[in-house]
């Protein structure tokens, strides 16, 4: 088959190019603008799985959601026009998030090109201050080196989307296949230079320090540096906190791991942000939700940043010692130079803020003596019946910051949420893509009632492929987040977020999905059980308390430390 | 108000279509206008340059700046202040020849500010100033004042070279080659 001047299709050498990307799973949905493509990959069914989901927006959550929690760079395929513009949400997600997908859509023939033709969008410029690099097909010669380009270009450094536009005349004309391979690219410094004299200061800064206090965020998952993060906090008896997205870099259970940071994250953590003498942020980039103001955020402490980006050096808290470069390197370089260490004492005195958040919010929201089931008691007994082994996948708002708060870990890359552009509908697709990359592993999906209706077709692929996911809804009959804002911040006035439901047990059966519905407290064990016992997918609907709060909170605006414990 | 500073950013950028409009849309997201944009091939092979000069804030600067070479294809991004920089501007004046030869003033001022004549025809010449923008302001305005009717006038935006003698992007680039060697085998 690979005689040398054998011409095959664009299309055949986009699929092909692909296969030697290592593309194994497509999430796509056909059109006009990309049925060549489509036709050359019906001859590679054998070694592509493709899955149809039911809106482009799917796509591109579910391949976000298979790059998060396989390590691999997640792929969808869509039309131009109407199918293009759909994946913009899961794009944009990506690119806050640094999850490394490539989206390849359509685009009508070059020669039409500028003629407001049917379904012309001009993708690549749509799409260019969204994502890592957006550029467009226009010849089938340039195919091959296009798609290691943008796989070389949405896996490295720090990771992003990608968006390939591949115009139809690309698709048909004819061209040798000639595999390309991209890991360097002149303008792009993927991993940036590590100044050392910034880790001997990092490394003097740390030993010098009474009362560290380190940051972890994504940047250690996404550099594979979970052992090296491991070793660097367990050498310095250094207690860290995480990002939501950093929450299962190390076991929940580890003691220096004080849990999530910000605004609904672990009140010890943010007093002790504020208290703490040296900071030492690793993969990470201090969001708003994480610091709070500014103005009175870490303000004693010494900072030390360890990031691939050189963008975020900086860029929100001014840092002291920079260190630039994959942190999977620079931490092992940092815990080579620091001297062993026993902080206990240190540590130790977070233990009374655990203990105030502990007796003033989670004993009361894991152990309620009466009234409606509470969100954390139904996360929690989730994340118990499943060893705590389980990926946990969000959609956002209250349902969120609750599963964050009480779903615990022991596996890495664990946690599947939109952190940066908070999408609501991210979850279930989020969530498929997850069952295909990790067949091996229990998923776990908590969505809002109002979250689910936003993709709520994608239970049309979950029943096609009867992917196995543990949905499990937890309906307040509201849009709780916004809610629990105008309760506090607007006076009680409920402008627009009760929501009328629909009969969600009517709505799964529909789609032949294992369903049920709890409401008392004594019942919930069971129905997790038979969740998480039943074959395939299922959707467990917890009618919840209708105006619970997510605590603690740090108020908008507010210093970080300032948290409300009851409202 | 922040105060703000007159930055002549230079980027050097891969020869791919679109590139100036991911730069533009830098300013764009940060609300800061540019004063003047000048395009061209630089001194190295499919390497373009970019000579942007704007007047923001110090914190501004450094987002643009970051943003811009975070961009995939930009090489380097770098900014400074006039005092790290010779810059000059190309200006071309058409005046009517009747005005040029009847008007003593107008001839003078030309000849005062070094202006050269590009073209001459019975109807029209055309002169041409290089310096600096200041000067180019000031001949036009002198030009009006003395009530010499411009027919047209263009000015190129300001170009720079910095004060340092390498262009610095030729070694950023071996540096870098230098520095990805194993990959590049
Ligand atoms: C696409 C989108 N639209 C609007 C919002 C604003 N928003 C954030 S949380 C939230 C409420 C979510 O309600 P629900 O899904 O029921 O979850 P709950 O907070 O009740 O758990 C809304 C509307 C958003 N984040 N994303
Ligand atoms: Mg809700």
């Amino acid at each position: 088959m690979n005689n040398e001047n054998e011409k095959v299709s664009g299309s055949e050498a986009l699929i092909r190019a692909l296969i030697q990307e290592g593309v194994d799973t497509i999430f796509g949905y056909p059109g006009g603008a990309i049925m060549p493509v489509y036709d050359a990959l019906y001859d590679h069914l054998d070694e592509i799985n493709h899955i149809l989901v039911r809106h482009e927006q799917g796509a591109s959550h579910a391949a976000e959601g298979f790059a998060r929690a396989s390590g691999r760079t997640g792929v969808c395929l869509v039309t131009g026009g109407p199918g293009a513009t759909n994946t913009l949400t899961g794009i944009a997600d990506a690119m806050l998030d640094s999850t490394p997908i490539v989206v390849i859509a359509g685009q009508i023939a070059t020669e039409y090109i500028g003629t407001d033709a049917f379904q012309e969008v001009d993708f690549t410029c749509v799409t260019q201050p969204i994502c890592k690099w957006s550029y467009q097909i226009s010849t089938p010669e340039e195919i091959t080196w296009a798609v290691a380009r943008a796989f070389f270009i949405a896996r490295s450094g720090r990771p992003g989307p990608v968006v390939l536009s591949i115009a139809k005349n690309a698709q048909v004309g004819m061209t040798e296949y000639v595999p390309r391979k991209v890991n360097y690219i002149r303008s792009y410094d993927d991993e940036p230079e590590t100044d050392m004299r910034m880790v001997e200061e990092a490394a003097a800064a740390i030993n010098a320090a009474k009362k560290p206090f380190v940051l972890a965020g994504q940047g250690i998952e996404l550099g594979n540096a979970q052992d090296e993060f491991r070793a660097f906090v367990e050498k310095g008896g250094l207690p860290f906190g995480c990002t939501l997205h950093g929450l299962s870099v190390l076991p929940s259970s580890h003691p220096l791991n004080m849990g999530m940071l910000g605004m609904h994250g672990n009140y010890c953590n943010n007093v002790k942000t504020n208290e703490c003498d040296v900071l030492i942020a690793v993969g990470m980039r201090f969001d708003d939700r994480v610091t709070g103001n500014l103005a009175t955020y870490a303000k004693q402490a010494k900072v030390i940043h360890l990031d691939i980006d050189p963008s975020e050096i900086g860029k929100n808290v001014p840092v002291d010692i920079p260190v630039l470069g994959n942190c999977r390197k620079t931490l092992a370089m940092l815990t080579e130079r620091i001297a062993p260490a026993d902080r206990s004492s240190w540590v130790d005195s977070f233990e009374a803020y655990r203990k105030e958040e502990f007796d003033r919010v989670i004993n009361k929201e894991l152990h309620p003596e009466s009234g409606p089931l509470n969100m954390g008691e139904v996360i929690d007994a989730v994340s118990e019946a499943t060893g705590r082994k389980a990926i946990l996948v969000t959609d956002v708002g209250q349902n969120q910051m609750m599963a964050a708060r009480y779903f615990k870990f022991t596996e890495r890359r664990s946690i599947l949420t939109s952190g940066g552009m908070g999408t609501m509908g991210y979850c279930i697709p989020a969530a498929m893509g997850a069952c295909i990359a990790r067949p091996d592993r229990t998923v776990c999906a908590f969505t809002g009632d109002g979250g689910l209706q936003m993709t709520v077709q994608e239970l049309g692929t979950i029943m096609e492929h009867r992917l196995p996911v543990k949905i499990v809804l937890l309906n307040n009959s509201y849009l709780g987040n916004v809610r629990q804002w105008q309760q506090l911040f607007f006076n009680r006035r409920y402008s627009f977020t009760h929501l009328e439901n629909p009969d969600f047990q009517t709505l799964a059966s529909a789609y032949g999905i294992a369903s049920r519905r709890v409401i008392e407290r004594a019942e919930l064990k069971d129905a997790v059980k038979e969740m998480l016992e039943t074959d395939g997918p299922f959707l467990l609907e917890a009618c919840v308390a209708e105006e619970g709060n997510v605590l603690p909170m740090t108020p908008p605006g507010q210093s970080i430390d300032n948290m409300l414990m009851e409202c | 108000m922040e105060e703000t500073t007159l930055y002549t950013i230079i980027v050097h950028s891969e020869n791919f279509s679109g590139i100036l409009n991911q730069i533009a849309a830098v300013f764009t997201r940060l609300q800061v206008n540019i004063e003047s944009l000048n395009v061209s091939a630089s001194s190295m092979k499919n390497v373009h340059k970019f000579t942007i000069s704007c007047k923001t804030t110090a914190k501004n600067i450094d987002k643009i700046l970051k943003q811009i070479n975070k961009k995939m294809d930009v090489i380097n991004a770098s900014c400074y202040t006039d005092d790290e920089i010779f810059q000059s501007e190309i200006a071309m004046f058409k005046i009517s020849t009747d005005e040029f030869k009847n008007s003593e003033d107008t001839s003078r001022l030309l000849r005062g500010y070094n202006t050269h004549i590009v073209e001459v025809t019975p109807d029209f010449i055309v002169v041409e100033l290089a310096g600096s923008s200041e000067a180019i302001n000031s001949l036009y305005e002198e030009l009006t004042r003395i009530g010499c009717a411009v027919k047209q006038f263009v000015r190129s935006g300001k170009v720079a070279v910095t004060a340092s003698t390498l262009e610095k992007v030729s070694d950023l680039l071996s540096k870098r080659a230098e520095r990805y060697k194993d990959r590049l085998q």
